[in-house]
């Protein structure tokens, strides 16, 4: 037979073909791109990222200083990014979890509340809803000459909220076999005590003593005096708190947006989730004699769980995608570090495909992450 | 921001489109019909419209003295408010002909940013702004201190150099939009806020009570503003420096918008070349004759842009400073018109 005749290769020529194009295109692009840089004297490359970076940034997760490379200030605005990120969708989920069921009360009052609490999230840009409580805080809270001081060391004002930070004098190392000895611990009691539990048909204190697993051991370090903590505590300076841990207000202005945001997304695709388990589920637990809440608890949401997770992932990508918006209040993350690289540098297509890269990179880790954890809670159909 | 992201694609439509067409910039200006002039977003005293949407300040007068150059009226312009981070984009693509947007001359900008600058128009230094009541009167005892800024190249950087000197630590807040840097300053966010002088004396200006605000005394960086073209045009670079500099050399020969008629019958030889009685240096250039003085009919000589956009009788309140002529102890000196 002709292999030209042959579906298979014909198949493979056109693909073979459709990719040679898309890469000569790609290609050209780039070459044009640089040959009109170079005739406009226009400095290319990523040369750039070794040079000191030179600024300041106020919030910084990782250690950083002025002094360092402007790949590190780059860096820093990723770890910030990913921070305010990762804290929102979890707390959002949770947030939304609970608002979602309130949704399907049969209390009208909470059913409505939880409706209107959607609704207005849901309906309003973001952007807005971070100028309205970036605003709230540096309006409604005083200088920080007049924090208000709610606990001993503990400071709230409209820069912020500054508490004492604990930290190991001594013994870090030790400290940190032990919490990982007592995760483990931890983990491998409930896991044996589910299995009893299951074997038996008797409850047992497996929770319990796993709890006790997981503090017994930095307990014992500290009572024996291997380890020693330390405490920063907030001083009043001339013009605001040194020390201590401070929360800033811009952080926090993006994490309620963001958290808000994602817990009105997670509360309806929860209610989605719910809707799409049978009554005749409900019916079942009801006739086994369980309480409403109870079947809730125990037969409805398990399953809504795993319904709802490939629509999560749009939701964990969203969010992730929103905190960019950052750079509205002055919370510097990875946009706003990128912006005042590109100011320094003037090397702006270079800049921005360095982070258009970042969040395609985590976007797709966020994607294939959940797509992995959905395989594996997925009903098994057998 | 929106904005922003529109110009980077746009200049980067411009960059990936093959051979980016290098007419000379006079010439694409007159077929046009009109100048394009990049400027600030909305900072009073440079750049902001007034009441009835025409384009005031500093900034925009120096747009329209090249415009009155080249078409013998200062109007036959369109202003393009510009992002701080997309103006050398916006240049380097070609959507505008010229920028005069308060952009200081740096060597990095000029070696690196495929643009040239003109001359200095106005010489500024970035200070330090802050309450009355914090009861500071000097930038060395803001140790500490939270600073507001706007994402601009040198400010964070030049704030960064000057607590690294006197050794001291500060927290920077830094806000992309100019509306929020100043409300997070005002609410006492930060203690201070940090720009080019001028800027600072733009945001006191807007401020409840002005008064209960002020400048300290130190200048921690050099900032001398200039408006810049791009690279590789030698002709359209003359046209914008000279503009510049008629205006500069219109206020130490006394040539004002009002007497500007008289002055084509003075003896002067110098304001006879100025203003195209004799001589030809407005067609060397490739321009009427008359140039210099359509843009001193357009829009005054320096000293009159100045006092009228951001001095002491405006609500900036400038004085001239380092901008008052040389030979009244500043630092404004034109070249000869010969």
């Amino acid at each position: 037979m002709n292999i030209l005749n042959d579906m298979r290769f014909r198949a493979l020529c056109y693909q073979i073909g459709a990719i040679g194009l898309v890469a000569a295109a790609a290609w050209t692009m780039f070459a044009t791109a640089s040959d009109n840089l170079a005739k406009q004297n226009i400095a290319t490359g990523f040369g750039f990222l070794a040079r000191q970076a030179g600024f300041v940034i106020s919030e910084t997760a990782i250690a950083y200083q002025p002094t360092d490379s402007i790949a590190r200030a780059i860096l820093v605005g990723i770890v910030n990014t990913v921070k305010v990120s990762l804290l929102a969708a979890v707390l959002g989920t949770i947030l939304g979890l609970f608002v979602g069921v309130a949704r399907m009360s049969r209390n009208p009052l909470l059913a409505r509340l939880a409706l209107a609490y959607v609704e207005v999230l849901r309906n309003v840009p973001l952007l807005l809803y971070l100028f309205l409580w970036y605003s709230l805080i540096i309006l409604v809270f005083p200088p920080v000459k007049q924090a208000l001081n709610i606990l001993p060391g503990v400071y709230l004002s409209n820069s912020g909220l500054v508490l004492p930070a604990v930290f190991v004098e001594n013994g870090a190392v030790l400290l940190a076999l032990f919490v990982c000895a007592g995760v483990a611990a931890a983990i491998l009691i409930q896991r044996i005590g589910q299995q009893r539990r299951i074997a038996t048909g008797k409850s047992n204190h497996g929770m319990a003593i796993a709890g006790l697993a997981l503090l017994l051991p930095p307990l014992l370090l500290w009572l024996l005096g291997l380890v020693s903590f330390g405490w920063d505590i907030p001083q009043a300076g001339r013009f605001r708190l040194t020390g201590g841990l401070h929360v800033r207000p811009e952080f926090v202005a993006l994490l309620f947006g963001l958290l808000l945001s994602v817990s009105a997304s997670v509360a309806e695709i929860v209610r989605a989730g719910i809707q799409a388990i049978g009554p005749g589920q409900w019916e079942a637990a009801a006739a086994l004699g369980l309480h409403r809440s109870r079947v809730m608890r125990l037969v409805v949401l398990p399953q809504a769980l795993r319904l709802i997770i490939p629509p999560l992932t749009n939701t964990y990508l969203t969010v992730f995608k929103n905190s960019s918006l950052a750079i509205a209040i002055g919370y510097p993350d990875l946009v706003m570090v990128s912006n005042t690289v590109m100011n320094q540098t003037g090397q702006a297509i270079e800049t921005i495909a360095i982070f258009m890269g970042v969040y395609l990179s985590l976007s797709i880790a966020i994607s294939l992450a959940m797509n992995w954890y959905n395989a594996r809670v997925a009903l098994k159909v057998r | 921001m929106k904005h922003g992201f529109l110009t980077i694609c746009a200049a980067t439509t411009a960059l990936l489109a093959a051979g980016v067409v290098q007419a000379g910039t006079l010439d694409t200006v007159k077929a046009r019909g009109k100048l394009v002039c990049g400027v600030s977003l909305a900072t009073p005293g440079f750049a902001a419209p007034d009441d009835k949407g025409r384009m005031q300040g500093f900034d925009a007068d120096v747009c329209r003295s090249v415009a009155a150059a080249v078409f013998g009226d200062g109007d036959k312009i369109e202003f393009v408010p510009t992002n701080i981070n997309t103006r050398f984009q916006a240049l380097q693509s070609g959507e505008i002909d010229m920028l005069s947007r308060q952009t200081t001359q740096t060597f990095s900008r000029e070696a690196s940013l495929g643009l040239d600058f003109g001359p200095t128009v106005f010489y500024d230094g970035q200070g330090l702004m802050v309450a009355k009541s914090l009861g500071v009167s000097s930038a060395k005892e803001l140790t500490d201190a939270a600073v507001c800024t706007l994402p601009g190249t040198t400010t964070a950087q030049n704030l960064s150099d000057f607590f690294r000197t006197i050794g001291g630590k500060f927290e920077l807040v830094v806000f992309e939009s100019p509306d929020e840097n100043r409300a997070a300053f005002f609410a006492g966010r930060c203690e201070a806020i940090s720009s080019d002088r001028s800027d600072l004396a733009s945001i006191r200006a807007v401020a409840n009570n002005p008064d209960d605000y002020i400048v300290l005394p130190e200048t921690i960086s050099k900032e001398p503003l200039a408006p810049a073209v791009r690279q590789n045009d030698s002709n359209w670079r003359d046209i914008m420096s000279w503009s510049v500099w008629l205006l500069m050399a219109a206020e130490e020969k006394g040539i004002t918008q009002a007497n500007v008629d008289e002055m084509l019958k003075s003896q002067d030889p110098d304001i006879q070349r100025m203003l195209g009685v004799t001589d030809e240096l407005g067609a060397m250039l490739g321009l009427d004759n008359k140039w210099g003085y359509n843009i001193i009919k357009a829009v005054g000589n320096y000293g009159e842009i100045f006092e009228r956009n951001v001095g002491e009788k405006t609500r900036l309140g400038l004085t001239r400073g380092p901008n008052a002529q040389w030979n009244a102890g500043g630092l404004v000196y034109a070249p000869p018109f010969r």
